[in-house]
């Protein structure tokens, strides 16, 4: 299974090409792009709030702009771009067939993210990636805030191309020998994540419409001035961007379902139990938008119908930790550096499902609700789990792609400064939400609990700039000169068992 | 399933969904509780804009970025925006009510005792968020 051509070719002949994998690679080096123009953000925001005051960010208006650029990018342009080159490159081969449905189509949707990219990090717009009314239509300055919504309108409808064509190359192109039950389970995590794509994202697509005529004063569907309701977007907003939340994480998990099996050289614990939680989260991920709003004033009734909405959704991201452990359970496990990350991936992915509980316990959210409590919380999620189940894969895809070995060394050390950071950045931030630290402040009052947990997440987040650096140096030098892979088994786990698409499918 | 016996994981689902009903039930006691306004609550208006608080008593008098109450005493705010979105938080006493235009959110607190706290702005609302402050005092006048 080689799932880039060897010999070197003008950069220009993958640019225009529509291959699944010169897109997927097209795919892949955007995101990591984005991943690290994201991450630097994240390091000035760190080392801004290190103390009271101010740092090195000059003012709000600067500190405000630089984290809502900071969210917008690793969540549009690395976490959905960097699952997009994953199903790129292995979705196609997972159902055996030679290419995208819709290639064409497949390179359209990669090539509106960097016009995309470019008007968010042109415009740098400061309204948060929520991008609450009224703020967003009286306060928020243009052009940086039209900018923004033209951009998410265009990854907007990038992903819903994405979607459709993940949808039919799964439906319709696997090859007429296998049955929808033998397609690989990260095949199906992106057969559910697409599905939601589908279904979640026009809502938010009309809330920007909307937002922007507001903007332009032709309307007033959120403008309290004008008879709007800002709480209307506020749930159209959520209804996309909740389930949003699983469209994310559900090809990370995928992914991990790819690397555990293998790397425990064991077949899955039960393939069914994960295809039934990928499909039951993509269904009961509807029902639990609103508990981002509990605080607006809903009723008691709406709040509980919500929490239990939101709690039904834990069995099934249960389910999909008990299968990882019932599958490295007895097995024979080879803690390479793509196995480090799934593991800790998984351990991070149950501490940000617990807090996630908490959150949802009415009267708990009164205590965390907008404060870092749920900055740690998700960031347990987007990073914790979506970053360490991408990166573990990407690690796991490099010598196919490239030919050649990453530097295995270099790999650990990445996943333990990147561990260690993580649990020092988000866990002490969730402390620091239960002393009452709202987010997204510039500056915050000389509180001593306050001052020594910013600086331990401050230490965190260093630890974890040092270890991407050292990413970054791997992949680089590794993909020029690293040595060279064996193709057929890089990881020296034994057996063709482990490459069960790969015997079934020598052309590719 | 893979032709192998699955009943620990139906077990562990079964232990999941009696946990998660078990912390449905205890908040949906919990808030049931705090959402109940005591009769005789003081009603004081909150209003927050860009990038302060103001506070009306029930006789009409005035506060901005203080507020002074008594120890003892239930209070209702009716928390209110003239501009933005801001959130109305004393974290001390886990009141935190969005201030909405539009809208009056109604939210209640009861000191127990004399002391000095923290009132914040828990919602994103402009240049001066982080700085947009209160104090509240819980006095002692018997």
């Amino acid at each position: 299974m080689v799932l880039e051509l060897q010999k070197p070719r003008p950069i220009w002949q993958i640019m225009f090409s529509t291959h699944h994998t010169d897109v997927g690679l097209l795919y892949l080096i955007t995101s990591l792009a984005f991943l690290f123009l994201g991450g630097t953000l994240a390091l000035a925001i760190r080392a801004e709030l290190f103390l009271p005051g101010s740092q090195i960010i000059a003012d709000s208006m600067t500190f405000n702009r630089i984290f809502t650029v900071h969210g917008t990018t690793l969540i549009f342009l690395f976490i959905i771009p960097f699952a997009s080159a994953v199903g790129n490159y292995y979705v196609p081969i997972m159902v055996r067939y030679k290419d995208m449905a819709y290639p064409k189509l497949n390179a359209i949707a990669f090539w509106m993210i960097p016009p995309a990219g470019a008007l968010i990090w042109l415009g740098f717009a400061d309204f948060t990636w929520y991008a609450t009314p009224p703020y967003s239509i009286i306060s928020a300055p243009g052009p940086a805030a039209d900018m923004w919504i033209f951009g998410l309108k265009i990854l907007g409808i990038s992903s819903v191309l994405g979607a459709i064509n993940f949808i039919v190359t799964i439906l319709k192109c696997k090859h007429p020998d296998m049955s929808i039950g033998q397609v690989p389970l990260l095949a199906w995590s992106f057969l559910s994540s697409s599905l939601i794509i589908i279904v979640a994202i026009p809502t938010f697509a009309a809330a920007l419409l909307m937002l922007l005529t507001d903007r332009l004063g032709v309307s007033g569907f959120f403008n309290p001035a004008m008879g709007g309701d800002p709480i209307a977007y506020a749930h159209l907003f959520w209804f996309t961007f909740h389930p949003e939340v699983y469209v994310l994480v559900i090809p990370a998990i995928g992914m991990m379902y790819e690397i555990i099996p293998r790397f425990s050289r064991k077949p899955i614990f039960s393939y069914n139990s994960g295809v039934f939680a990928f499909v039951l989260l993509s269904i009961v991920g509807f029902s639990s938008w609103a508990h981002h709003m509990y605080a607006t004033g809903m009723s008691f009734t709406e709040k509980t119908v919500f929490m239990v909405g939101t709690l039904a959704a834990v069995p099934a991201s249960a389910m999909h930790v008990f299968n990882f452990i019932a599958t490295m359970w007895n097995g024979r496990i080879k803690f390479l550096t793509p196995m480090m990350w799934s593991v800790g991936g998984i351990a991070l992915f149950f501490s940000a499902g617990a807090g996630g509980v908490v959150n949802s316990a009415m009267p708990l959210d009164f205590t965390t609700h907008d404060t870092y409590w749920v900055v740690g919380h998700f960031h347990l999620f987007v990073m914790g789990t979506i970053a360490f189940g991408s990166i573990g894969y990407l690690y796991y895809m490099f010598p196919y792609v490239t030919g050649r070995m990453y530097n295995e060394t270099m790999g650990k050390i990445h996943f333990i400064l990147s561990f260690i950071g993580t649990v020092l950045v988000f866990f002490t931030q969730h402390v620091l939400g239960l002393y009452g630290m709202p987010r997204r402040i510039f500056d915050y009052p000389p509180i001593p609990e306050w001052i020594a947990m910013n600086q331990i997440a401050s230490v965190g987040a260093m630890i974890i700039g040092v270890s991407m650096a050292i990413f970054l140096a791997n992949m680089i030098h590794s993909s020029g000169k690293g040595k060279l892979a064996d193709i057929h088994d890089p990881f020296g786990l034994g057996g063709k068992y482990y490459y069960p698409f790969e015997a079934k499918n020598p052309s590719h | 399933m893979g032709g192998h016996s699955n009943w620990p994981e139906w077990i562990y689902v079964a232990v999941v969904i009696a946990l998660m009903t078990w912390v449905g039930a205890e908040a949906w006691e919990a808030e049931r509780l705090v959402e109940h306004v005591p009769e005789d609550a003081e009603v004081i208006k909150v209003t927050g804009q860009q990038w302060f608080w103001t506070f009306e008593h029930e006789d009409g008098t005035k506060e901005i970025g203080e507020l002074h109450v008594e120890v003892g005493k239930a209070y209702k705010f009716e928390v209110m925006s003239k501009d933005v979105n801001h959130s109305f938080n004393i974290h001390d006493y886990v009141v935190l009510m969005d201030a909405i235009p539009g809208r009056v959110n109604t939210v209640w607190f009861a000191p127990d005792a004399p002391g000095v706290h923290d009132i914040q702005c828990r919602e994103y609302c402009g240049l001066i968020h982080y700085n947009m402050r209160g104090t509240l005092y819980v006095e002692d006048h018997s």
